[in-house]
């Protein structure tokens, strides 16, 4: 197949999942009356929406910015992994690989513990883990640096591995002192999407958009790195300057992902894998492929979650796996083409 | 003005000179391979003069320092075939020759017509047309050195810079690819500089010889000159006869 026909399949299948994270719920909402309860939200378009109030409302106040809030977070986790994978050259790599994941964890542990009543106007947690995050890729990237100069990524992986060793003991330690608050930390490591209407959305959507972007413009680059550090510097590239800016787009968007979601795994590894399989190496396809394909599969394994056990929800962490792993394990058994 | 002029040359790794004041310049169209023992300095040589290593002393490629000029720049200049190339398994053929086009594209740029100009060119230079969309990890040896080559072809570049190009084949692919890298030469006016280890062939194929010993050159000249009985078993330890340029080892 070529590139435009995975695009548009990829589109698709967004699109559907998009749908059906609408649609599906213990309320019943039609197709139909959904699409035109939308099309009389656009601007000049004079026409009265055939749901009821409480419809309309579950639609366009609950369901749709948790949709749309699933969709940007899976995207950033899948998009940030391959890029991992690819500036690591390292197939194991995750978005959490630098010691996000822990730092995030430490923040909330700490935002949870000492600040319950948040900031007054507004839950600490986001904000907390969003610094927690950021701050043990910093570290992990200066500990690197200062380590191993022109060893390419491995000392900058070690590096993120002790950072979130010691960021993990940190926060259990915190956890240990204050196990009134284990519920609370826990059901958030698991991840699970809010249902807080569109002001999580309005957050995370700028991070996500100039993450995303400044990936995108990348892809080109990371398929040179995929031949080495030394070879993609005889053939005129700044390795470890596309390293850095790579990293901090991957970084940021995922720890502001991360703040209001929790740490939903598998995604940042199994999106891209099963995309890679079935569709090449080529960084050029695999990045936006994964952005999209990334975004509706979130979507989907939020449905399951919100309604496997209704009215209790599923942490969609656990969905992820449950689902993405047998999934995963068809298309490594299928595919002809070696996982890269 | 010489292809490349090299100029009291030093290159210091884990505090140790691996490459010891080396001066030699290379005149364009010329072939000059670099021979020597395992941790002579040839490919540390070879890497300072791509500007991938610190060095003292000056590099001067078509008489500017690749000190001074950018990645991008210097990658214009010189094309590199690595000793142990990484060729990533599932990646074609035809993609691996469009990397050769990174020092031309811009940062955050696509690959324009010119550039695929180039990689068909290079594609056909070399017989692989029909082979281009295969993956890289279903090729022989012989065929992989052919893919690099090529990568090497359409980056453009008129120092090619060889290190061990011959080490994983078998000799009749030996002979193919430096036939190849010979004809290549000439045609497209490359300036080449390779390491090799096979002396007999390294004498075969380069008018010129500069045997590397401790980050020195402690001879150079043409394979008469250089491949002596006397200097092998100095500089590698080894007891060899040397027959009509061909270097032969004996059992003592």
């Amino acid at each position: 197949m070529n590139q435009r026909l995975w695009l548009l399949a990829a589109t698709g299948f967004l699109v559907v999942a998009l749908l059906v994270g609408a649609l599906v719920g213990p309320v019943h909402i039609g197709l139909v009356d959904a699409l035109e309860s939308m099309i009389a939200r656009l601007p000049f378009v004079h026409m009265d929406s055939p749901l009821s109030p409480t419809q309309e409302s579950i639609l366009w106040d609950i369901r749709l910015p948790r949709v749309v809030l699933g969709a940007l977070v899976g995207s950033m986790l899948a998009v940030a992994g391959a890029s991992y994978q690819g500036v690591f050259r390292n197939p194991l790599a995750d978005p959490y690989l630098l010691g996000v994941a822990a730092g995030a964890g430490l923040g909330a542990t700490i935002a949870v513990v000492y600040l319950p009543n948040g900031f007054g106007f507004q839950n600490a947690l986001p904000p907390s883990a969003f610094l927690g995050a950021s701050l043990a890729v910093v570290l992990a990237y200066a500990i690197g640096r200062s380590a191993g100069r022109g060893s390419g990524g491995a000392t900058l992986v070690l590096a993120g591995v002790t950072v979130a060793s010691f960021f993990t003991a940190v926060q259990t330690f915190v956890q240990q002192e204050h196990s009134d608050t284990l519920q609370e930390v826990y059901s958030w490591i698991l991840g699970r999407l809010p249902s807080s209407g569109w002001n999580d959305v309005e957050i995370l959507l700028p991070y996500v958009a100039v993450a995303v972007v400044g990936i995108l413009l990348h892809r080109r680059l990371l398929d040179v790195l995929s031949v080495g550090d030394e070879e993609a510097a005889t053939l005129g590239v700044h390795v470890g300057q596309v390293r850095l800016v790579v990293v901090v787009c991957a970084t940021v968007g995922t720890a502001a992902a991360v703040a209001v979601s929790g740490l939903i795994g598998f995604v940042g590894i199994i999106v891209p894998h099963a995309i890679r399989l079935v569709a090449g190496p080529s960084y050029r396809l695999l990045l936006p492929l994964s952005v999209l394909v990334g975004a509706g599969f979130l979507v989907l394994a939020d449905v399951i979650a919100r309604t496997a056990l209704s009215p209790a929800e599923l942490p969609i962490g656990v969905v992820t796996a449950f689902f993405g792993a047998p999934f995963f394990a068809v298309v490594l058994r299928t595919s002809r083409r070696m996982a890269a | 003005m010489s292809a490349l002029s090299v100029e009291r040359l030093s290159v210091e790794l884990g505090r140790r000179n691996v490459v010891d004041g080396v001066s030699f310049s290379v005149e364009h169209g010329e072939w000059v391979t670099l021979i020597g023992p395992n941790g002579a300095g040839k490919s540390t040589l070879l890497r300072a003069i791509a500007g991938l290593v610190d060095h003292e002393g000056t590099v001067l490629l078509d008489g500017r320092p690749v000190r001074r000029l950018g990645r991008r720049e210097v990658a214009r200049r010189v094309a590199v075939m690595p000793q142990v190339p990484l060729m990533p398994a599932a990646m074609t053929i035809r993609e691996y020759v469009l990397l050769g086009r990174t020092p031309y594209v811009s940062y955050a740029g696509r690959e324009g017509r010119r550039d695929h100009a180039a990689v068909e060119q290079a594609l056909a230079r070399l017989d692989l047309v029909d082979l281009a969309e295969r993956e890289l990890g279903t090729l022989s040896g012989g065929e992989r050195q052919r893919v690099v080559l090529a990568r090497a072809l359409a980056q453009e570049a008129p120092l090619l810079l060889l290190d061990e190009p011959t080490t994983a084949l078998d000799a009749g692919r030996q002979q193919e690819a430096l036939e190849l890298i010979d004809e290549l030469r000439l045609d497209a006016g490359l300036t080449v500089v390779a390491a090799m280890h096979d002396l007999t062939l390294a004498g075969q194929y380069a008018p010129r010889l500069m045997l590397l010993s401790g980050g020195r050159i402690v001879a150079q000249g043409a394979a008469s000159e250089v491949l002596t009985e006397a200097l092998v078993a100095e500089h590698y330890g080894a007891r060899v006869r040397v027959i009509e340029g061909a270097v032969i080892p004996v059992r003592a």
